[in-house]
C-alpha cells in the first residue's frame, strides 16, 4: 500500500476508462450529501466549478452537523458532513470512515468602547473565566494584567453565545475545556452546552450572535473567521499554547492544522484547539465528512472522493477565497491513504 | 299516452329521484363523518407519536422534567420549568396588552370611525395578519429590541425598578432582550387576529339593539359595554383564543428576541425562552436519544398547554351561553 498518490490515481484514472466503456452504472451524474452549515458555501462553491468542468452534480443539504450524521447513518445520503467529529466507536458501529476537509477559526468577538480590532488579546484561562461569569467586568484585573497598555472601561460584560447547536459552539467549548479545568468540570463541551453566566444572551446563529456583539455595549460573543472577517467585526488575540500571542489569520490556522497529530488520531478524532506552534491560532477547527466503509453502491462513493480529492487540490484557492483554511497537503496525503485503506476495496476496481 | 299513465310514470321518476338524493345524502353524511373521524384520528395520532417519542425523557427524567430548570447536553440531563415558564409569561403579556389595543381598533372600526376611514384601516389590520413572522423576528431583533433597549427599557428601570414589590420584575442590562420585548413582539403579530375577529363580531349586532340603547340616553361606551360585548362575547372570547393559540406556539420571532437563555429570572427584562424557541434552536442538532427526546417532550407539553387553554376557553363560552340563558 505504498503508492505513491499519483500513480494510484493513474491505476484509479486508467481502470475507470476501461471500466466505463463496459459498465455504464459506473458514470454517476450526481452525488448528495448533507449536514454541516459550515461547510455549506465552500462545498456549494466547489461543486458549481467541479459541475463545470466534470458534468457531475452535488446537491448538498444544509441541515446542520447532528442531520448530517443520521443522514449518513440511515445511508439516505452519498455523505454526511459534521463539524464536530464522530468518534472512533461510533464510527466502527455504524461503519463509516471519517475524514476533514477544510478547516476555520473561532474567533471571540468583542464589544468594548475604545478598543480596536487586534488590539485586545485574552488568554485561554481567562476567556474560560469570562464565558462563566467569574470574570464580570471588562477592567477585572486578569484582563488588565494581559493588556497593560489598553485603556479598559469600567463595564459590565455581557456573554453572547449560540443559541442553536452549532459546531462552531462544539469548537469553542472544546478549547474552554483544554485550557480550563474549572469549565472541563462545570461545563464541558458539545455543540449545545449548559452555558453558566447568568444573564448571558444567545443568539441564533452567526448572524444572530454578529448582531448581539455588535449591538450590545460591553459583549463578548464568538464568530467564525469567515463572518468575521465579511462583516468587519471587532475582535481580540489570543495567547496560545506556546505563551504567544496571535492573530486570527489563515496561516495561524494553517500552523494549527500542521502542527496537529493527525497520525495518532484514529477516524481523524483530532480536535485542533489548543495546538503546540508559535504561531498556532489556538480555537481552530475541522469540518469532517462521512462516508460508508462499505458503500452499498461503491460507484457513488467513489464519485464522492474524486469530488473531494478535486477539492483538496485544484479547489484550494476557491477555499481561501472563501476564508476557509484548505487542509495542508501532507495531511491530505495522509487522508488519501486512509480512503485506500478503510473503504472497501469494491470501490478502487 | 293516458293521463293515468302519464301520472304514474312521474310518480316512478319522483320516486327515482327521491332514492337518488337520498343515496346521496347518505353519501354526503357518510363523507362529513368521514372528514370530522378523521380530524380526531389526526390528533390521535400526533399525540400517540409525541407520547411514544417523549417517553425516554418522562421515563428518565420523571416529575422532575416539570419542575428542573437545568438544560445541559453535555450530561444530558434536561429539564422543561424555564421553557414553560417562559412560554406563559410571553403568552400573558402578549394577550394582556393585545386585547384592550384589538378593542380598541375594533371599537373604532365599528363605532367611531368616518366611514371612509374603515376600509383603510381594516385593510392595514389584515395586513399585518399576512407579514411572516421570521420578518417580525428579524424587525425585532435589528429595529425593535435597539430602540427598546435606548429610549424605553433603562427608563423603566430607573423608575419601575426601584419600586418596592414590582420592582425586580424591570432590572437588569438594558439589551433589548428578554421576555418583555418578546412579549411586545407578539404582541404586534396577534392583534390583527383578535381584533380582525372583533371587528367582524362587532358588526353583526343588529343596529335596532344599539339604536334601541342610544334612544334611551346610554353613550357610546355604555352601548359598547352593555350592548355590543354581552352580544358578541363568545365570538370575542374565540377571538383572543385565536390569538392565544397563536401566541403560545410561535416561534421565529420569538427565538430572535427572547434571549434564549435556559434560565428563569425574575425580572422581563432578562434572556428566556420559550418552548418553541428551545425546539427551532436545538432540533437539528439533537443528535442523541435524551436530547431529542426531551425536545419532543416540550414538544408534547406545548401541545397539552395549548390543549387545557382551549378547554378553559370552551369552558368559559358555556358559562357566559349560561348566564345569558338565565337572563333572557
Amino acid at each position: 500500500m505504498h503508492f505513491s498518490r499519483l500513480t494510484k490515481f493513474a491505476t484509479g484514472a486508467s481502470l475507470a476508462f476501461m471500466l466505463g466503456s463496459v459498465a455504464h452504472a459506473a458514470s454517476v451524474k450526481q452525488i448528495t450529501g448533507a449536514g454541516s452549515s459550515f461547510a455549506y458555501p465552500l462545498y456549494s462553491a466547489w461543486a458549481d466549478q467541479y459541475a463545470k468542468q466534470t458534468g457531475v452534480q452535488l446537491n448538498y443539504q444544509s441541515i446542520g452537523s447532528g442531520g448530517g450524521i443520521r443522514a449518513i447513518k440511515s445511508r439516505t445520503v452519498d455523505f454526511g458532513a459534521t463539524d464536530a467529529p464522530l468518534k472512533e466507536k461510533d464510527l466502527k458501529k455504524h461503519s463509516l470512515v471519517q475524514f476533514p476537509t477544510a478547516m476555520g477559526g473561532v474567533i471571540p468577538t468583542i464589544n468594548v468602547p475604545g478598543v480596536k480590532p487586534g488590539q485586545m488579546v485574552l488568554s485561554g484561562p481567562v476567556l474560560a473565566d469570562i464565558f462563566m461569569g467569574k470574570i464580570t467586568q471588562w477592567n477585572a484585573p486578569a484582563i488588565k494584567q494581559l493588556n497593560p497598555g489598553l485603556n479598559l472601561p469600567n463595564m459590565r460584560i455581557t456573554v453572547v453565545h449560540r443559541s442553536d447547536g452549532s459546531g462552531t459552539t462544539f469548537i469553542f467549548t472544546n478549547y474552554l475545556a483544554k485550557v480550563s479545568p474549572a469549565w472541563k468540570k462545570e461545563v464541558g463541551f458539545g455543540k449545545a452546552v449548559n452555558w453558566p453566566s447568568s444573564g448571558n444572551v444567545g443568539g441564533k446563529g452567526n448572524e444572530g450572535v454578529a448582531a448581539y456583539v455588535n449591538r450590545i455595549r460591553g459583549s463578548i460573543g464568538y464568530n467564525e473567521y469567515a463572518y468575521v472577517t465579511q462583516n468587519h467585526m471587532n475582535y481580540a488575540d489570543m495567547i496560545n499554547r506556546a505563551g504567544q500571542r496571535v492573530a486570527p489569520t489563515a496561516a495561524n490556522f494553517a500552523s494549527a492544522a500542521a502542527n496537529a497529530d493527525w497520525k495518532h488520531a484514529p477516524g481523524y478524532y483530532l480536535m485542533l484547539t489548543d495546538q503546540p506552534g508559535a504561531k498556532s491560532w489556538p480555537i481552530t477547527g475541522a469540518t469532517f465528512l462521512l462516508v460508508p466503509a462499505k458503500p452499498a453502491q461503491p460507484e457513488r462513493t467513489k464519485a464522492v472522493l474524486k469530488f473531494f480529492d478535486w477539492g483538496y487540490t485544484q479547489g484550494r484557492s476557491i477555499a481561501e477565497k472563501l476564508d476557509y483554511i484548505p487542509m495542508p497537503e501532507s495531511v491530505v496525503k495522509m487522508i488519501e491513504a486512509t480512503w485506500h485503506q478503510d473503504i472497501h476495496p469494491t470501490i478502487w476496481k | 299516452m293516458s293521463a293515468n299513465s302519464l301520472f304514474a310514470s312521474a310518480a316512478a321518476l319522483r320516486a327515482r329521484r327521491l332514492a337518488q338524493g337520498r343515496r346521496m345524502d347518505r353519501l354526503f353524511r357518510l363523507a362529513t363523518v368521514l372528514f370530522a373521524w378523521g380530524v380526531l384520528l389526526v390528533l390521535g395520532a400526533i399525540i400517540v407519536v409525541l407520547l411514544v417519542q417523549a417517553w425516554p425523557a418522562f421515563s428518565r427524567f420523571g416529575f422532575g422534567f416539570f419542575t428542573s430548570t437545568a438544560w445541559n447536553p453535555v450530561t444530558e440531563n434536561y429539564g422543561a420549568a424555564s421553557s414553560i415558564l417562559g412560554t406563559l409569561v410571553t403568552a400573558f403579556i402578549a394577550i394582556a396588552l393585545a386585547v384592550p389595543i384589538s378593542f380598541g381598533i375594533a371599537l373604532f372600526l365599528t363605532e367611531l370611525s368616518p366611514r371612509w376611514l374603515r376600509r383603510p384601516i381594516g385593510i392595514a389590520v389584515e395586513l399585518l395578519a399576512g407579514i411572516p413572522s421570521i420578518i417580525y423576528g428579524i424587525w425585532g431583533l435589528f429595529i425593535f429590541a435597539p430602540w427598546f433597549a435606548d429610549n424605553v427599557q433603562w427608563r423603566i428601570s430607573d423608575t419601575l425598578g426601584n419600586l418596592p414589590a414590582i420592582g425586580p420584575l424591570f432590572q437588569g442590562p438594558p439589551i433589548g432582550l428578554g421576555w418583555l420585548v418578546a412579549g411586545l413582539v407578539l404582541t404586534i403579530m396577534i392583534i390583527p387576529f383578535i381584533a380582525a375577529v372583533m371587528r367582524d363580531v362587532f358588526d353583526v349586532v343588529p343596529t335596532t339593539l344599539k339604536e334601541s340603547a342610544y334612544a334611551m340616553g346610554s353613550t357610546r361606551w355604555e352601548v359598547m359595554r352593555h350592548i355590543v360585548l354581552p352580544y358578541t362575547s363568545v365570538g370575542v372570547i374565540g377571538g383572543i383564543m385565536l390569538g392565544l393559540g397563536r401566541a403560545l406556539g410561535e416561534t421565529m420571532a420569538v427565538t430572535f428576541v427572547v434571549g434564549n437563555a435556559h434560565d428563569i429570572h425574575a425580572s422581563l427584562f432578562m434572556p428566556g425562552n420559550t418552548i418553541a424557541s428551545t425546539i427551532a434552536n436545538e432540533f437539528t442538532e439533537a443528535t442523541t436519544v435524551p436530547h431529542r427526546s426531551a425536545l419532543i417532550a416540550l414538544g408534547l407539553i406545548l401541545f397539552i398547554i395549548t390543549f387545557v387553554v382551549l378547554a378553559l376557553a370552551k369552558f368559559l363560552l358555556l358559562q357566559v351561553e349560561r348566564g345569558q340563558g338565565q337572563k333572557a
